[in-house]
């Protein structure tokens, strides 16, 4: 278990590089970053040797990215062209795309897995047609209708959420991690009904009820701890998802997260932001992958971690 | 972990005693399947019997309602699609089919256990093999986790498992097929049941491994006095062991006897086609004889005798009317045929119709409907 999470570590190394890499190249080399900067007209020719010497765009690319990744090594993500330092901003900004995070997550795992169980224990009942079809409904609503018509109807309407997020607080994060949250609930939903749909027409159930078990033990231990397999690995990729904040209710709600940062940064051209921004959700995703895949060694003893 | 409350047993199961009739005694059990084409009826009327330290054996193609006759004796069909439409199931005198499932949970795995084909689908891949024998005793006679497992590696010792306290921790994956059998085998022997279904225990396993399951089983059956239903396809199997044998066919049972008697001069057609198939070393030219045709589609059994179809004796009588009855022929021994007989005594002259013997479902089917 151990050496396996090293090598894990270990491998991550490469797959660090060989990204940050491909988004350096594509950032910074893929047409000069100072183009755009000045509006409609090209920059002032000071300003672009500014650029260029401070990043040392006119050394071969190998050597910006090598020059790049000892800063980052250093925690210096370089400094906005705004001047704000990239570091600062995501230190600000993370907590604020992890609470909306953590709100959508335990939304979509407590009502999702709940409309599964309900839905796969009682196959062809009203509720599972009534979860299938809620589902579908979820399923087919672009995320940004959805934003905008819980904002205007539970946040303007009913007043019962804070329309905007401005400070990124709990309370005012919990409508927009509730909308973040719905398609993956829509998702988990079908995923449990179907996994324990699954599992209580297998082999193993059966031997389970006819070792005279009851049928709360049945479903509950026999069967629960299989279902919820797929479901857990699930949650956890997605958890990784939303980590990289949400751009689309970012901006419906206004909410001062990563998600913000990025489309802000990809719009000005902040190169600097868009390369280190990225550099970190590389991070995050490999080691939310890395734990999902521990969480599955655990529940599933098949897959060994030797 | 919530202590299982006690539930008593079933009025008459303790004042019964092996006098008062058998053990097991299935009578004119009819189970249904509701599917898309109509119903299907699986079963249609079987009736036998079991008693103490007995082995009867319930042979058949696939298809012909061995399996669902096992789990409709441990109530455990799925319903729906299955329901049992008609018959009794009397346990020591007590009908279980009347049974609220409360009382109908404590003759399960207590009373009458059950081995399934497929050990390593039929174990539960997320818990030891340890803990789901264990389990027999934590939930129906409340023990600790100590004492449970104390027991469960007992058991474990018995069917033989080689370093059985080290293997009370693995999975079943961890385990040979051969091994994870015996792991079924000591789950279901567990609570020392009366009745022991074998649902073709051996099937999955390969030819050496299944002569060790069978002496085990039969190795058991001799200490604790079981008895034991063995269901298979295999008559090479059921040779060793059975001390009966009913041979089922479309939901029926068509011929009871004692194994000896069976092998030596079958009664039904449809006995004597399965004993002809078996491949013969002393016979080494020619084609392996089968049964022509397919078993019955059990949406459309054809009328009067289901096996008319496949028989080489049909006559008119057998392919309209009634259902030929299962007749005693004396000496423990029955038959489902118009002209059993003809076919004991060895004057029954084939009606010289081709039977088809290919295997093509479309020729087998229009043969089927014709009938």
């Amino acid at each position: 278990m151990g050496t396996y999470v090293l090598r894990r570590i270990l491998q991550m190394i490469p797959v660090i590089i060989g990204t940050t890499f491909l988004i350096y190249w594509m950032v910074f080399s893929l047409g000069d970053p100072t183009i755009g900067r000045c509006g409609e007209r090209p920059c002032p020719q000071a300003y672009v040797d500014k650029i260029h010497a401070e990043y040392n765009l006119d050394q071969p690319l190998i050597i910006q990215y090598v020059r790049y990744l000892g800063k980052v090594l250093h925690g210096d993500f370089g400094t906005s062209f705004n001047g704000t330092t990239v570091a600062d901003q995501l230190m600000n900004r993370w907590p604020v795309t992890f609470k909306v995070a953590i709100i959508a997550i335990i939304f979509e795992a407590l009502i999702g897995i709940a409309a599964g169980i309900l839905a796969g224990l009682r196959r062809r009942s009203f509720w599972d047609s009534l979860v299938f079809v809620s589902t579908l409904v979820i399923i087919s609503i672009p995320s940004f209708v959805l934003g905008s018509v819980a904002q205007m109807v539970f946040g303007v309407k009913l007043q019962w959420f804070a329309v905007t997020a401005t400070q990124g607080t709990w309370n005012q994060l919990l409508l927009p991690g509730l909308v973040l949250g719905s398609l993956s609930m829509a998702y988990i939903a079908r995923l449990t009904r179907n996994s324990l749909a699954d599992n209580l027409s297998s082999d193993f159930v059966r031997t389970a009820r006819a070792k005279g078990l009851s049928n709360g033990r049945i479903v509950g231990i026999h069967t629960f701890r299989n279902s919820l397999i797929p479901v857990v690995t699930f949650i956890g990729a997605d958890f990784g998802a939303l980590m990289g904040g949400a751009i689309v209710t970012e901006r419906i709600f206004n909410i001062p997260g990563i998600g913000g940062y990025v489309f802000q940064s990809i719009q000005t051209k902040d190169a600097t932001a868009v390369v280190g921004t990225i550099t970190m959700l590389v991070l995050v995703f490999l080691v939310m992958n890395l734990i999902v895949d521990l969480l599955y060694g655990a529940l599933d003893p098949r897959i060994g971690h030797e | 972990m919530a202590k299982n409350k006690q539930i008593r047993e079933p009025e008459g199961f303790a004042t019964w005693t092996p006098s008062d009739g058998h053990l097991l005694d299935v009578r004119n059990l009819n189970v249904e399947f509701n599917t898309r084409d109509g119903k299907a009826k699986a079963i249609n009327g079987a009736s036998f019997h079991l008693d103490r330290g007995e082995t009867l054996a319930i042979l058949g193609e696939s298809g012909s309602g061995k399996s669902v006759t096992a789990q409709t004796i441990m109530g455990i069909l799925d319903s729906p699609p299955a329901s049992v439409t008609g018959g009794e199931i009397l346990f020591r005198g007590v009908d279980l089919l009347k049974l609220p499932e409360e009382q109908r949970r404590v003759v399960r795995g207590r009373k009458i256990a059950m081995i399934f084909q497929d050990a390593l689908s039929a174990l539960n891949p997320v818990f030891t093999v340890g803990w789901q024998i264990a389990e027999m005793f934590r939930v129906h006679r409340g023990c600790s986790k100590a004492e449970a497992k104390d027991m469960a590696i007992k058991l474990m010792e018995r069917v033989n498992i080689p370093g059985a306290a080290a293997r009370y921790g693995n999975f079943p994956h961890q385990f040979s097929g051969g091994m994870r059998q015996r792991i079924m085998i000591a789950m279901s022997i567990a609570l020392d049941p009366e009745i022991l279904i074998a649902d073709e225990p051996t099937t999955a396993l390969d030819v050496t491994v299944q002569a060790q399951i069978m002496e085990l089983l039969k190795e058991l059956q001799a200490e604790t006095g079981t008895g034991l239903i063995l269901i298979t396809h295999d008559l090479g199997v059921v040779a060793d062991v059975a001390d009966r044998i009913n041979v089922m066919y479309a939901g029926r049972i068509v011929e009871q006897a004692e194994a000896k008697e069976l092998y030596a001069s079958p009664a039904h057609p449809y006995s004597e086609g399965l004993l002809n198939s078996i491949p013969r070393l002393d016979q080494s030219t020619g084609q392996l004889v089968a049964i022509g045709g397919l078993p019955p589609n059990l949406t459309k059994i054809p009328e009067g005798c289901a096996f008319n179809p496949r028989c080489r004796y049909a006559q008119d009588v057998c392919r309209t009317g009634e259902v030929p009855p299962l007749v005693d022929l004396g000496g423990n021994r029955s038959s489902a045929c118009h002209f059993v007989s003809e076919l004991v005594a060895g004057t029954l002259q084939p009606n010289g119709l081709q039977v088809v013997t290919g295997i093509q479902p479309a020729v087998a089917e229009e043969n089927g409907d014709q009938a």
